[in-house]
């Protein structure tokens, strides 16, 4: 790691502050993410802000009809919630997938949706269950929020503060593991509400995590597995490395929705 | 230097760090308590894994700083006394280790393991749940042994530190 | 057998300082004054270094001294040498590039070691590392084998980058056997790259006492006696008697901390330019970078069988990567470790075998647990199950009916196999594996929609290795016995000096296991000191399954003169006549008579020597002795691997996993069950997941374990482990030896149990999900055609 500050916010408006009075300076979330990256010297923030203490931006609940998961929920925290098992069981498994036991003890919501891996597993699911990002500023729809490669529509000055997920009838992630990482290869989160459909696809996409519309349609007419036969994914949008080609990850873009219906 | 406190094995420490200090460089380097090891950079063999507020956690993807003000426990605290863990003790018993780098974070996660998910613990429960955690010695067998027992030990046991 | 003797499965003797987080590893070592060394590596595969500027890393804050290759020069320190000399077939010796610690005007792969930077704190190190700017002139990489010989030339002494052209076997005989064959099957296939990666990375404390002249070097070895040799004669950093190398705790070795690296050499030279200790620890990506790899074989075999489906004949013609330098014993890796292993557990009239070794800008490649041998069995184990597939046999009875049944055997490849069952393995595994149950097994997966398939490796291997003049013979630069010193307290309490080295293999539980059992005394009254060179004389180390075999072999042969003189003590003692004198469970008795003494007693009596003449009989009681082997030993038996196939993903699962091995004798099964566990994980992790990639420009692809895919507790099954037993003929102990069995065996079991599965052969290691999920749209495609 190159030398940083380290800086730890006692509040939101603390770290947004803190933030704005020092150039180049990032939020340290769980770090699970940020840290391995500084430590390989591929980031060099000249200041830290860690979140660990703010107290504002933890807790999960049920507030009418949708589930608010504060930012700095660990992905721990949100696999036991009972909260989030009543609300939406799909998003705890979500969350007990991610990582490993250790990383979930640290490893934030908040952290993984601003970071916007490609092969991260909230996003997709943020996107197949119309979840809106709520900021210090703002709240945007997650279609807006995710805008490519570990990139995000977060202003200067903006953090996230929470995620609202409305309910959905149902709802599966489904994930094929990078043997190595454990990252995603490919995920595919499928969410049912009344007539719709939401197909989001990670892991696989060359420009980060994006919704299959063509078998939305189809799911929407019927809501089967069958109903995506046929259906393929055009190779060429998708990313490809040694772990998995092009074609195979479209493939299993396939498998894994198929799944996921049937198990939704 | 910032400083850092935090409770140590039930002992209070306290050290002047650079902020870049990793929990696993406090303990190994400031502590001199080497139990916890180093296997990659990558957050991904779970050699360092200790105990924060009593949940395992991989100590080289922590900052020291961050854990001001928290209760930490590594593999050195975990006997008490001269009276082994269970979970240590099954380790020994199965022959769950071989050169014996892992075994620290391989039990420390194992301990992690039995408060989250009970006593009674299947084969496959136990593989998943070593997601984390790498061994290049005993092809696991012996490990997924160890923890079952272990955990089964550690329900029967009179006194367990990671039961409190 | 006593409770803690041969043959018992008692706890671990070390595990005690494992599981309480006091083990004492390199890493956990510091010295009062130490400074921190940082290597600054070449990130070019294949570059000359037009100039080095060092200025701003010296005098950036916390640096104590930068060193480049320049300095290595001037002060006439020795390159890293390669021990064992390979003559190819026209008599020329092989041709060994120059292999400096720090670049002298090249580098030859990413990591190559350009300078070092010395500072008060790791961190200062690597900050002042970025401020050494070097000018390279990029020159092509050479990377693949198949092209290695058109490409740059890596090496002035090596033309089209051939290290050597070797052969073994009769060639005119073989290509006979073939012309007259009733069918040939033809094989192509690629034995993976693959990085050792023990879990504890390399790391090394260099240290120089003022005082007396003399440095300390704390390392993470196998062997540092070996390691001191090479640093004294070859390297020429102190006389052997002014150098003192420590390898404690070892985390893992796997055969990668065999080897002597440059970091090392650097610590402990630098440490006496500065006046002070000098620390590194490698990193993982380092580790990636610069720890030799292992295998990297690619091969075309032929296997010829009569019309009575007996084999008649085996040629092979192989590549082998050995990376842009030879390490230690790279040479011998895929010539001697290889080729003689060839005929595995067959009768094989006729077998020649031919190698030609390569540079390429990669890393180093040499011994990986099992060290050709993985490579050979992969070859012929492959090759009988596609014979058998293409005749229509069993091939359980395809192996069978070519199985050797005499012994000793000699193959026409070197080996003089000495004793063994190969059939009592078979059946013993078939019965355990439950075989017969397989076809009812497969017709529920393919109700599921998997596929399932069964795969067999009758394995065989070489190793405790070995015999210091046969070894000498075929070009080895040392012998290979292995010491022994056995020393006896007054008080009766025993210490076992051993050459051997202990990174997991638990030498402090059985070697003192067949002390305890020996003399009759409590095992808590043994301890095993191993891995100083003050302590002990003179040892080899541990690689190659040796220290049951070898080891323990001299153990035993010390301990032979120390019963023999303590008989003699014994003798005035009891006042009787030596012949007379008979030991047995930690005492003395004299034969015919009631008089007996305890072992404590004779040995306080060795010492205060009261009761016989000092002149005639020694005081004292202690023995060493130096073992060397009459011939290497022969571990071989039969894997079973059964696993699904998902087609739709491509994912594999091993459902059963059955070994039977023939170690000869067990001293501590438990312990042997525990190494041959860790072995088939490593040849289940080459053979699905594992590979060490390079892309065209010489870059590793696969540098940190995001990438390389390391075998995790959910990849693997439980195994069921059984043995049976032929006592080996050539070690007192009948000892075969066990450290590399399951490394050996497993690959092909898992490839042969995947193409049984999908139906093809068409399938290479790493048979990743991808690659399986290819093969098995061909399983599907012909099912529906069926």
């Amino acid at each position: 790691m190159y030398a940083f500050t380290h800086h730890s916010a006692s509040s939101v408006s603390d770290a947004v502050s803190t933030l704005g009075a020092n150039e180049d300076a990032k939020f340290l979330a769980g770090g699970q993410t940020l840290l391995p990256t500084m430590k390989q010297r591929l980031a060099a923030p000249p200041h830290l802000i860690d979140l660990g203490k703010v107290k504002e931006l933890r807790g999960i609940d049920v507030q009418g009809d949708k589930l608010v998961i504060k930012a700095m929920s660990r992905h721990y925290d949100v696999a036991t919630s009972d909260a989030v098992k009543n609300f939406q069981p799909g998003l705890a498994e979500l969350a007990g997938l991610i990582g490993d036991p250790a990383v979930r003890h640290r490893g934030t919501i908040g952290g993984s949706i601003a970071n916007n891996d490609p092969a991260a597993d909230y996003p997709a699911a943020c996107l197949a269950l119309g979840a809106t990002i709520v900021t210090n500023k703002r709240k945007l729809a997650a279609e807006d929020f995710f805008t490519g490669l570990f990139s995000t529509a977060l202003e200067d000055n903006e953090i996230v503060t929470a995620v609202e997920f409305p309910k959905a009838d149902k709802f599966k992630y489904m994930k094929f593991r990078n043997p190595a990482s454990r990252y995603a290869m490919v995920g595919v989160a499928v969410a049912k509400t009344g007539g719709t459909v939401r197909v989001a696809v990670t892991g696989a996409g060359s420009d980060g995590v994006f919704r299959w519309k063509a078998a939305e349609e189809k799911l929407a007419q019927n809501f089967e597995k069958g109903a995506l036969e046929g259906l393929s994914i055009d190779p060429n949008t998708l990313n490809g490395d040694i772990h998995g080609s092009r074609e195979y990850r479209a493939h299993l873009i396939g498998v894994m929705a198929k799944r996921a219906v049937a198990g939704a | 230097m910032p400083t850092v406190s935090m409770n140590v094995n039930g002992r209070p420490r306290s050290a002047d760090v650079d902020s870049r200090t990793l929990l696993v460089q406090f303990l190994r380097e400031n502590l001199r308590l080497t139990g916890t090891h180093v296997g990659c950079d990558t957050s991904q063999c779970g050699a360092c894994v200790v105990q924060i507020d009593g949940e395992a956690v991989k100590a080289c993807t922590v900052l020291a700083l961050s854990c001001d003000g928290s209760n930490v426990l590594t593999i050195e605290g975990l006997a008490n006394g001269n009276e082994l863990h269970p979970m240590q003790e099954a380790f020994r018993e199965h022959h769950g280790l071989q050169c014996g780098f892992c075994t620290p974070g391989m039990i420390m996660t194992a301990v992690d393991l039995v408060r989250r998910k009970g006593n009674n613990l299947d084969e496959m429960t136990i593989r998943e749940e070593l997601e984390g955690n790498l061994c290049r010695c005993t092809g696991y067998h012996n490990i997924v042994k160890a923890i079952a027992a272990g955990a089964r030990n550690m329900g029967s046991a009179p006194q367990s530190k990671a039961a409190e | 057998m006593s409770a803690t003797g041969i043959g018992a499965s008692i706890p671990r003797q070390e595990d005690h300082r494992f599981i309480t987080g006091k083990g004492r590893y390199v890493d956990d070592i510091n010295r009062p004054g130490q400074a921190y060394a940082f290597f600054l590596r070449s990130p070019h595969a294949h570059a000359n270094i037009n100039s080095i500027d060092i200025k701003a890393a010296e005098s950036a804050p916390g640096v104590v001294a930068v060193y480049t290759g320049d300095d290595i020069a001037a002060d006439k320190v020795g390159g890293l040498i390669c021990g064992w000399l390979i003559h190819s077939k026209d008599g020329s010796p092989m041709n060994a590039g120059p292999h400096p610690v720090l670049a002298q005007g090249k580098v030859r792969y990413v990591g190559d070691h350009v300078a070092v930077v010395i500072a008060e704190t790791l961190a200062q190190a690597r900050d002042a590392s970025e401020k050494i700017e070097v000018d390279y002139e990029v020159l092509p990489a050479v990377v693949d084998l198949a092209s290695a010989q058109s490409g740059a030339q890596i090496h002035d002494v090596a033309p089209n980058n051939v290290v050597y052209d070797w052969h073994l076997g009769d060639k005119a005989a073989v290509d006979k056997a073939f012309a007259s064959a009733k069918h040939v099957t033809k094989l192509e296939l690629v034995n993976n790259r693959l990085v050792p990666n023990p879990m504890e990375p390399r790391a090394a404390v260099g240290e120089y006492e003022e005082g007396t002249d003399s440095l300390v070097l704390y390392t993470t070895s196998q062997n540092p006696h070996v390691a001191r040799l090479v640093l004294s004669a070859f390297i020429g950093l102190a006389p052997e008697h002014k150098f003192r190398v420590i390898a404690p705790d070892v985390g893992g070795g796997f055969g990668s901390k065999i080897f002597i690296y440059a970091e090392e050499t650097i610590c402990v030279w630098a440490a006496r330019k500065i006046r002070r200790p000098v620390k590194w620890n490698c990193d993982r990506t380092e580790a990636f970078l610069c720890d030799a790899h292992g295998r990297d074989h690619v091969t075309h075999a032929e296997l010829a069988t009569d019309a009575d489906g007996k084999i008649t004949a085996l040629r092979a013609s192989t590549k082998a990567n050995l990376g842009a330098y030879l390490s230690t014993f790279a040479s011998s890796v895929p010539t001697y470790l290889y080729a003689p292993l060839l005929s595995g557990q067959y009768n094989i009239p006729a077998i020649y075998a031919e190698v030609k070794a390569l540079y390429t800008n990669t890393a180093p490649v040499d011994a990986y647990r099992g060290a050709g041998r993985p490579e050979a069995t992969f070859v012929i184990e492959r090759i009988v199950e596609i014979a058998s597939r293409e005749l229509g046999m069993d091939p359980a009875e395809f192996r069978r009916k070519n199985f050797v049944t005499t012994f000793p055997h000699q193959t026409p490849v070197i080996m003089c196999y000495d004793a063994g069952d190969y059939d009592a393995s078979l059946k013993k595994a078939q019965e355990i594996h439950d075989t017969a149950g397989f076809a009812k097994r497969k017709a529920q997966s393919e109700s599921q929609g998997k596929l399932r398939g069964l795969g067999y490796s009758a394995y065989i291997e070489a190793c405790g290795i070995a015999p210091s003049a046969a070894v000498g013979s075929l070009g080895a630069g040392v012998g290979l016995w292995e010491s022994a010193e056995v020393r006896v307290n007054p008080i009766g309490t025993v210490e076992i000096l051993t050459g051997s080295h202990s990174h997991g293999q638990g030498h402090e539980t059985t070697f003192a296991q067949l002390v305890s059992g020996r003399l009759g005394i409590p095992i808590d009254n043994v301890s095993i000191v191993h891995g100083d060179t003050d302590k002990v004389q003179m040892g080899m180390g541990t690689y190659g399954s040796r220290s049951g075999a070898v080891g323990m072999s001299a153990i035993f042969k010390a301990l032979e003169k120390v019963e023999a003189k303590a008989k003699k003590v014994a003798a005035h003692v009891l006042e009787a006549s030596e012949g007379d004198i008979e030991f047995k469970e930690g005492k003395f008795t004299v034969k015919g008579t009631d008089k007996s003494a305890d072992w404590g007693t004779i040995a306080l009596q060795a010492y205060v020597a009261h009761k016989f003449n000092g002149q005639e009989l020694e005081p004292g009681l202690k023995e060493s002795a130096f073992w060397d082997p009459t011939n290497f030993t022969f571990p071989a038996g039969v894997h079973i691997c059964e696993l699904e196939v998902d087609p739709a993903t491509g994912s594999t699962t091993i459902e059963r996993w059955t070994a039977v091995d023939d170690f000869g004798n067990l001293i501590n099964p438990m312990i042997v069950e525990g190494q041959v566990h860790g072995g088939i994980a490593q040849g289940v992790g080459q053979a699905l997941l594992e590979a060490a990639i390079y892309n065209d420009e010489g870059q590793l692809i696969t540098a940190s374990f995001m990438d390389y895919c390391m075998p995790r507790a959910h990849d693997l099954p439980s195994y069921a482990v059984g043995m049976t037993t032929t006592p080996c003929p050539s070690n007192p102990l009948g000892i075969k030896g066990c450290g590399e069995a399951g490394a050996i065996a497993s690959p092909p079991a898992v490839i042969n149990a995947l193409t049984n599965a999908v139906g093809h052969e068409n399938l290479q290691m790493p048979a990743t999900p991808e690659r399986v999920w290819k093969a098995a749209q061909g399983a599907r495609l012909r099912q529906a055609a069926e």
